[in-house]
């Protein structure tokens, strides 16, 4: 086996085996299963920056196992591939250390941390996935993986939410498995290719292809949240912080945009699904999502509903990227893949100091909350500012770039769509920002575990991942031009999706 | 075969035989070792037989010298092997698991599971039809006695229905052979298959019709279903273990290799029929599993609705192998996941020391590597990647859309999800953390290799989808 075959696989057994190990560690053995879970973050960071520099020079990884005649496990660590892993690889390692210091003392904690690799592996596999049924085996690994991470906390209230996820899920998963073998009857098994493989089908299947694109965004739809399949997403938000981090940020909505994007440009091809007119329904449900989720976040008193309504939100900003025919959408729908994730984590990084220092769960709780924890305070901030699109941070990168698209396809109400979202952000976040910064802190905290020492407003573990990240949304603005930057990437990607418009 | 006492055919009936043999005489209790050194030696035999029939194709061994019509033939073909193959893969583990499991004493348990054992290796590689009637009655004789075994009431009532079934259709069975050979003269398959015409008499039709009687009851399809619950539900973990994984798909396969066989031409016409019956059965046993309270019933009820599946392959055989293909994976990777499930739920009621789903709050922190490997049993019963199930349930689908059947497409997907919704009952309530008021209950201590033996199980199930490709293979040898 050659080393670009293993190299893929190596991405996926870093977070596999020392998950697999942590499951078998008692519960007291602490320093053991942190130094196991960093190990395995760490080389798989490594083995993604030997990946990153490779797949730039133009080198092709890939792995192909056959399951069945006719039916094979593709892996292949292509650009868009790369993208997508790089994300959740780096924002794994911050979880992680968050979550070591979010649980400590928590009880289950090797079940947690053992479930929470298997996500990430998961995770890994929809990103390199070569084909449909490749996807599909790891999107089903991610709904099982994340189910008892979901319900980890075992309360009758967080079965609700797991049940919920799980029906939404697993519901979902079937659209997608009879839309892959509709597929699969019509062309046999065929790998992701730039550009999509469909398009030489005899036109008299046009009918059937559209029907089967339904079943697949469908399916892929639940977990990006599109509405109206979103309903889960609030209800899920009873997990503990990490896992919300995981659920938002790093992997299970993320793996639903990643499919519309495969599906989109790799099995139809962006032109032929164009030509198909699947793509302006595709762009109206994507906009309808982004005003329902914004106008739902509104209401929300609940801090972390709230940042679950603006994920919906966010999330099919991703999609209508896609849904935006021409290659400036494509690279605002890229971008905001990575951009979103930054900007999410480190909003619910946030939430959790809140609730985990003070007892905050509450918007109408954040009264002075900025006094007393003034570092989450302003990693929260930032977060909430590049959601609104504000100048200098990733999401105002994001934005201008699906304007553009917008406005070059010729969507022009799609831009509306973006500016009503950024004034509903700003009217949900900025009451928030209000609060926590100008208002007079209560006489005490709903719930305060963790008292302040010196300059220490939270425990260390818990305060410097926020701060990372929130560092991360500001250079990712500032210096989108910059070679290694995620726009610099997402415009490679969109080089080879339209093979040289720059040009 | 240069040497007809180095093949493997008549050893994997002769050493369970005799292990079984001196179980007995060692005395109730013993013989467990012996066992497992006799099982690891037959999974050794099967490998090897996998091997050279892959190699060289489907062969039979003449008994004693003597071959058909006037002794014995042994034939193993790619089905054959197969069957062989996933009886003493599941054998092997649940012998370890019994092994801990009748620490207080395991009666007449080795005995029986030998020659239980013998039985069933012994109609895998019968090539007549009166040889598979006197298999399939010692097959049923051994599984009644093991159903028994604990001697409580329950298992006693649960025995006698089980006994009477297994009568009355081993009869309908016999009478079935006995008009045949009137008709034809002979009860070879081989011989039988070219006679056997289109338009045959009166009397075959009702032969074939009292066969086919007889073993879907043993089988346990909808609406012969009644019998099962009980009888595995109730019978002690390994012994369920056996009877689900094992024992009803040997007829099965039987009900397989005489509707490719000698009767091809008959099938055809009740195959819809047997499909619609599937599909019923999986709606039923699911619904089932989805109200019971018990947690081995609940795992008894999924096995109904698990046997359904393999029927929808019947009205999709004729075209071509896939059908076959997802009929074989899914007895094999059932007979896996549901060793390991039966397991698995013998471990969690002597683990919390109640045998309802509400006791089994909290269980999750208790016996993980168990309730790990039931969700992987579980994984595979759903149909989820990369697991056997899976495999089998796609190639379903693809013999589906190949015929155009797009009904059963529904069925296959519906069915996964019900067998989510079941399994989840499971999971969801070990993830619960016990009410606090209720005093922790004590637990008992749970030996390791019980949990192992389940677990290797299991994973086995999964694992097996990725190796779709050897068991095409297998099946491509020699089939009827």
């Amino acid at each position: 086996m050659s080393l670009n075959e293993l190299l893929p696989l190596g991405v996926l057994a870093s977070s596999l085996v020392p998950g697999l190990i942590i499951f078998t560690l008692p519960e007291s053995r602490i320093r053991v299963r942190t130094v196991l879970n960093l190990l395995g973050a760490l080389t798989k960071m490594i083995l993604v920056g030997v990946l990153l520099a490779g797949v730039s020079a133009g080198e092709d990884y890939g792995f192909r196992h056959t399951v069945l005649p006719g039916l094979d496990l593709v892996f292949k660590a292509d650009a868009l591939a790369l993208l997508f892993v790089t994300l959740s690889s780096v924002l794994w390692l911050f979880t992680t250390l968050y979550a070591i210091g979010y649980l400590e003392g928590a009880p289950h904690r090797s079940r947690f941390f053992g479930f929470f690799s298997l996500c990430v592996t998961a995770t890994m596999g929809i990103a390199m996935a070569g084909n449909l049924f490749t996807f599909f085996v790891f999107y089903e690994l991610l709904t099982l993986a994340t189910f008892p991470l979901v319900v980890h906390r075992g309360t009758p209230q967080a079965m609700k939410g797991g049940t919920v996820y799980l029906a939404y899920t697993l519901g979902g998963g079937a659209l997608l498995l009879t839309g892959i073998v509709w597929l699969h009857g019509l062309t046999g098994s065929v790998d992701f290719a730039y550009g999509g493989y469909l398009a030489g089908l005899d036109p008299a299947y046009e009918g059937q292809l559209k029907i089967a694109f339904l079943l697949l965004i469908a399916g892929v739809g639940v977990k990006a949240a599109i509405v109206p399949l979103h309903g889960w997403l609030p209800q899920a938000m009873v997990a503990p912080a990490p896992v919300s981090a995981l659920l938002h940020a790093v992997a299970v909505v993320k793996a639903g945009a990643f499919g519309v994007v495969r599906i989109v440009y790799e099995v139809y091809g962006v032109e032929f699904a164009q030509g198909l007119d699947l793509l302006l329904p595709l762009a109206v449900a994507a906009a309808v999502t982004i005003l329902w989720g914004s106008v739902r976040a509104l209401f929300q008193d609940d801090l972390k509903k709230r940042l679950a309504f603006s994920t919906v939100s966010q999330v099919s900003y991703i999609v209508l990227g896609v849904a935006l025919f021409g290659p400036l959408g494509t690279v605002g729908g890229l971008v905001h893949l990575v951009h979103q994730g930054i900007m999410k984590i480190t909003l619910f990084f946030c939430a959790g100091n809140f609730a985990e220092t003070l007892g905050i769960h509450k918007v109408s709780e954040m009264d002075g909350a900025g006094r007393r924890m003034p570092l989450t305070t302003l990693a929260f901030s930032i977060g909430a500012l590049g959601m609104m699109g504000a100048p200098l941070t990733a999401g105002a990168v994001s934005k201008a770039w699906l304007m553009d698209g917008a406005g070059a396809s010729g969507m022009d109400w799609a831009i509306g769509v973006l500016w009503t979202s950024s004034l509903l952000n700003a009217a949900y976040f900025l009451p928030i920002l209000w609060r926590a910064w100008f208002r007079a802190s209560p006489t005490s905290w709903p719930d305060e575990h963790i008292p302040a020492r010196g300059r220490r407003e939270t425990a260390w573990l818990l305060l410097l991942p926020p701060l990372v990240t929130a560092a991360a949304v500001l250079v990712a603005g500032m210096f989108a031009g910059a070679e290694w930057s995620p726009l610099s990437w997402a415009l490679l990607i969109a080089d080879r999706e339209y093979l040289l418009w720059r040009s | 075969m240069p040497d007809p006492f180095l093949d493997p055919l008549p050893w994997l009936i002769l050493l369970p035989l005799a292990w079984g043999a001196l179980a007995f005489v060692a005395g109730p209790g013993r013989g467990g070792g012996l066992a497992l050194v006799g099982l690891t030696g037959q999974l050794g035999l099967a490998l090897v037989l996998a091997v050279q029939v892959v190699e060289s194709g489907a062969r039979s061994h003449a008994v004693g010298g003597w071959g058909a019509p006037l002794g014995i033939d042994l034939l193993a073909d790619g089905l054959a092997v197969a069957m062989l193959l996933l009886t003493q893969v599941v054998a092997l583990p649940q012998a370890v698991y019994a092994r801990a499991y009748f620490a207080q004493g395991a009666g007449q348990f080795w005995p029986l599971a030998g020659f239980l054992l013998a039985a069933l290796n012994a109609l895998f590689l019968s090539a007549d039809l009166f040889n598979i009637y006197v298999t399939l009655e010692l097959v049923s004789l051994a599984a009644v006695g093991l159903v028994a075994l604990g001697g409580k009431p329950g298992q006693v009532a649960a025995a006698l229905r089980y006994l009477l079934v297994s009568l009355t259709t081993s009869g309908a069975y016999l009478m079935g052979v006995a008009l045949i050979y009137g008709v034809y003269g002979t009860v070879s398959l081989a011989t039988l298959a070219p006679l056997v015409t289109h338009q045959p008499p009166l009397a075959v039709w009702l032969a074939v019709g009292l066969m086919g009687l007889g073993l879907l009851a043993k089988t346990a399809l909808f609406p012969f279903h009644f019998w099962l619950p009980p009888a595995h539900g109730g019978a002690a973990a390994p012994v369920s273990a056996l009877l689900s994984a094992l024992v009803v798909k040997a007829s099965f396969y039987l009900l397989l290799r005489l509707a490719l066989g000698p009767f091809v031409s008959l099938a055809a016409e009740a195959a819809l029929l047997l499909g619609m019956l599937g599909a019923v059965a999986i709606l039923w046993g699911s619904w089932q599993a989805l109200r019971t309270v018990h947690i081995k019933m609940l795992v008894a009820w999924s096995t109904v609705a698990q046997l359904g599946y393999l029927f929808l392959a019947f009205p999709l055989l004729a075209a071509d192998g896939l059908a076959l293909q997802a009929g074989v994976m899914q007895a094999l990777a059932h007979g896996l996941a549901k060793a390991a499930m039966f397991a698995a739920a013998g471990v969690l009621m002597l683990a919390t020391g109640r045998d309802t789903l509400a006791g089994l709050a909290g269980a999750a922190g208790r016996v993980p590597l168990t309730l790990f490997a039931f969700a992987l049993a579980g994984i595979t019963l759903m149909g989820l990647p990369p697991s056997g199930g899976f495999l089998a349930k796609w190639l379903l689908i693809d013999a589906a859309l190949h015929q155009g059947q797009v009904g059963w497409v529904v069925v296959v997907i519906g069915g996964g999800l019900l067998a989510a919704g079941y399994v989840f009952r499971v999971l969801r309530q070990a993830f619960l953390h016990g009410p606090p008021e209720a005093p922790i209950q004590p637990v008992h201590p749970v030996s390791r290799s019980m949990e192992w033996a389940t677990f290797l199980l299991a994973a086995a199930s999964v694992l097996l989808g990725l190796r779709g490709v050897e068991l095409v293979a297998l099946l491509e040898r020699g089939m009827p």
